[in-house]
């Protein structure tokens, strides 16, 4: 194996800044995306277990379509086929003056997808809290409202943080694939990196270091939540 | 949207085929090595051994703490080096994706192992088997059978993860329908009838799943 080692490359300039850009996109699109997909997500998830079943019918729809498609496809409909299917102006505005179209682009895809995962949890999480409570409450005379805002979903969601951590470390890591559309995440900076100085090996272990660092941090962040959340007797149902 | 032009997927249809045959064949082959590598870390990670069980623990963590593209560029960029010479993408990905799939495999083979009731091992001590015939007889074939809907839903996912080797322009599906497109210049015609095409194959998968999941409990 012949390779010349040169770990200086990616603390010098250009280089160091790349990676810090690419840190920052990184976070950009995998926050606001996770935002957008708890809000999605949550109402996805209540609504597949209303007893309405339009209502329901739907958000099962929802999360069957946007599971089924690769993300890589989902995000280049959004971002090229969106223009061109909506109407003459707003899809000109969207090619030409919309700022920063990758960015929205990439945010609105991911969340939109991370938002059919998250439904699946919180849905789950309902069920898990059982029949017993929900009679119980029905019984007392609380509406379907009050069922959900004052029992099912303030147990669910303690039960569920979890699986919600894993799929927060998955949105930082499904943010790479904004790089398909031109974004210049963390994973497009090393590889940019790599193509200039052929320092590869450093290039990719430097991006490496950050997405454990990253895991690192929200496991530990998981860690802490999952104490002050549990709830004593329902351990290892949820 | 008025002028959605059909024609360009039917006179295409030929260097799809070729595409989706790639990826189903990609999906295959990485199932396969990756629920043997698989096996094999969750067997270190449960050997009891604190060096085995550690390092595959290790892998495991660092597999699952970066994106699959990130991995994808690596081995594209080692595999040729560590060979000393440049073979063909599709071996580059292969290895790519047994190596990361390996890594979910594991985990999930790991609980399926712990599945299997204890009594069933002592027994298997009992009778005087040796640790790989009580693996081989006793504990892998209960667990596998517990875990065959899970191992089929993280097939589909494999599936819908080999779109990603777009990244380095290896002609999967998803590859030869952006080729098309863009020589085209039918991007909405053919990104459409991608998603379409991954939303039947895999939507019949989790039917398949489904089915699967009943005829257990029943």
């Amino acid at each position: 194996m012949n390779y010349n080692w040169n770990w200086g490359v990616l603390f010098e300039e250009e280089y160091l800044s790349w990676l810090i850009s690419g840190v920052g996109w990184t976070f950009a699109v995998a926050l606001v995306a996770w935002v957008l997909a708890l809000a999605i997500g949550v109402l996805i998830g209540v609504g597949r277990t209303l007893p309405s079943k339009p209502i329901a019918i739907i958000c099962t729809t929802y999360v069957e379509l946007f599971r089924n498609v690769p993300l890589l496809v989902q995000l280049f409909l959004w971002y090229f086929v969106m223009p061109e299917v909506l109407p003459d102006d707003l899809g000109r505005w969207m090619k030409r003056d919309m700022p920063n179209p990758e960015y929205v682009t990439a945010v609105i895809g991911l969340g939109l997808y991370t938002a059919s995962r998250i439904a699946e949890q919180v849905r789950a999480g309902i069920l898990a809290v059982g029949h017993g409570l929900t009679s119980a409450a029905y019984a007392n005379g609380f509406s379907t409202a009050q069922t959900y805002r004052y029992v099912l979903l303030p147990i669910s969601f303690r039960l569920i943080v979890p699986p919600m951590t894993s799929e927060f470390l998955t949105i930082f890591k499904n943010s790479s694939l904004a790089l398909t559309i031109g974004l210049l995440e963390l994973t497009a900076q090393s590889q940019q990196i790599a193509e200039y100085t052929f320092q590869g090996f450093e290039a990719f272990t430097a991006a490496t270091v950050i997405y454990v660092i990253i895991a690192l941090g929200a496991t530990i962040i998981a860690q802490v939540l999952e104490k002050y959340t549990k709830i004593p007797g329902f351990v290892g149902k949820g | 949207m008025s002028n959605f032009d059909l024609s360009v997927i039917i006179d295409n249809l030929p260097f799809l085929w070729q595409g989706l045959q790639l990826s189903l064949f990609l999906t295959l082959l990485a199932i396969i090595g990756g629920i043997i590598l698989g096996t094999f870390l969750a067997l270190m990670r449960l050997s009891g051994i604190a060096p085995l069980s550690l390092a595959a623990a290790g892998y495991v963590n660092l597999i699952r703490s970066v994106p699959l593209i990130l991995v994808i560029f690596w081995f594209y960029f080692l595999v040729p080096l560590a060979l000393g010479r440049p073979i063909g993408g599709f071996y580059s990905a292969l290895i790519a994706f047994v190596m990361f799939e390996a890594a979910y495999y594991s985990e999930i083979i790991r609980a399926g192992i712990q599945s299997v009731r204890k009594g069933q091992v002592q027994a298997g001590q009992a009778t005087g088997l040796s640790y790989w015939q009580i693996q081989r007889y006793i504990v892998l074939p209960q667990a596998f059978r517990n875990m065959i809907p899970i191992l089929v839903t993280q097939g589909i996912i494999l599936f819908q993860d080999t779109s990603l080797v777009f990244v380095v322009s290896l002609r999967d599906f998803m590859t030869v329908s952006s080729i098309v497109a863009r020589t085209e210049g039918r991007l909405a015609e053919m990104y459409v009838f991608a998603a379409i095409v991954y939303f039947v194959i895999c939507f019949a998968g989790s039917l398949f799943v489904r089915h699967l999941q009943k005829a257990k409990t029943t």
